[in-house]
């Protein structure tokens, strides 16, 4: 089954997802600082970025198109955990 | 079908291209821009009202957004092996997949419509506070997007169903995969956003 590699994707994003849950079910997220924010962002950094280069097949389109979504997953990410960041000091 | 197929049935010698109609992804930018400034949005008040975002995120069920992100994952992996196996010209194979793919669409729906239906019951909606105007904002603004995704997949299926697409000519079922692989993009942004984020 494996030897598929969307299988395989599927599986990773199973498991960051799983991962993501774990950190807010046992309540780390809220009293471990930014640690987990951290972690569960980037994950879903992984987990964008799987879906776009390889469910969107970005990794053989033009550089532009890839740039263009990439970034656009990078920034929001970015400032999403700046805002977070932002928050717990204000 | 291959069982030791390992790529997407791209022809690695091809030129660069996107795969699906130009459209499509012009839609996808503008969408993406969209959810962009709502997930910014979300991001930036909660940092000015944090208190008031961790009480009432509490009233948010982990486990609904968590089983919500696993189907929307499935229905994109789903929708993923669909253009595998309508590459390799199984149209047969294609139809059972992008009924997966249905499926866990239908999942979603359902479970959304719960979470919806009791906040509403609870008293809650858009109006109650910052929170959940905008957790009422984001989380319908992409059910919309869904249930659309669906509506797409649903006619492709039909299609695929009547041999339309094949090596040949898989261009609209590209298409339509594009938009629901955008639509799980989202969550996948959402999900630790809203629900988890404390």
């Amino acid at each position: 089954m494996l030897n598929n590699k969307i299988n395989r994707i599927w599986l990773a994003l199973v498991v960051a997802t799983l991962i993501t849950f774990s950190l807010g079910e046992s309540g780390l997220s809220g009293r471990a600082g930014i640690a987990p924010v951290l972690l569960m962002f980037a994950l879903a950094y992984g987990k964008g970025m799987l879906v776009i280069l390889d469910f969107m097949e970005l990794r053989h389109a033009p550089a532009l198109w890839r740039r263009l979504m990439v970034g656009w997953l990078t920034l929001v990410l970015v400032a999403i955990v700046l805002a977070y960041w932002l928050g717990s000091r204000w | 079908m291959a069982a030791t197929q390992t790529t997407l049935a791209h022809d690695v010698r091809e030129e660069p291209h996107l795969v699906g109609d130009l459209a499509i992804w012009l839609v996808i930018l503008a969408e993406l821009l969209t959810f962009g400034i709502l997930f910014l949005a979300y991001a930036f008040t909660r940092a000015r009202h944090v208190a008031l975002f961790n009480e009432s995120q509490r009233t948010l069920d982990l486990h609904s957004g968590v089983v919500n992100t696993l189907l929307l994952i499935s229905g994109s992996w789903c929708v993923a092996r669909a253009v595998q196996a309508v590459r390799g010209d199984d149209s047969t194979q294609g139809v059972r997949w992008l009924i997966g793919s249905l499926l866990c669409g239908s999942g979603f729906v359902l479970m959304k419509v719960t979470e919806f239906a009791a906040k509403l019951h609870a008293g809650i909606d858009l109006s109650t506070n910052d929170f959940y105007m905008l957790y009422f904002m984001l989380t319908a603004f992409h059910f919309l997007h869904v249930v659309a995704g669906m509506v797409i997949l649903a006619i492709l299926l039909v299609r695929t169903g009547q041999g339309a697409y094949g090596r040949h000519d898989c261009h609209s079922l590209e298409t339509g995969a594009a938009f629901w692989h955008m639509v799980d993009l989202l969550w996948i942004v959402l999900f630790p956003l809203v629900y988890v984020m404390r």
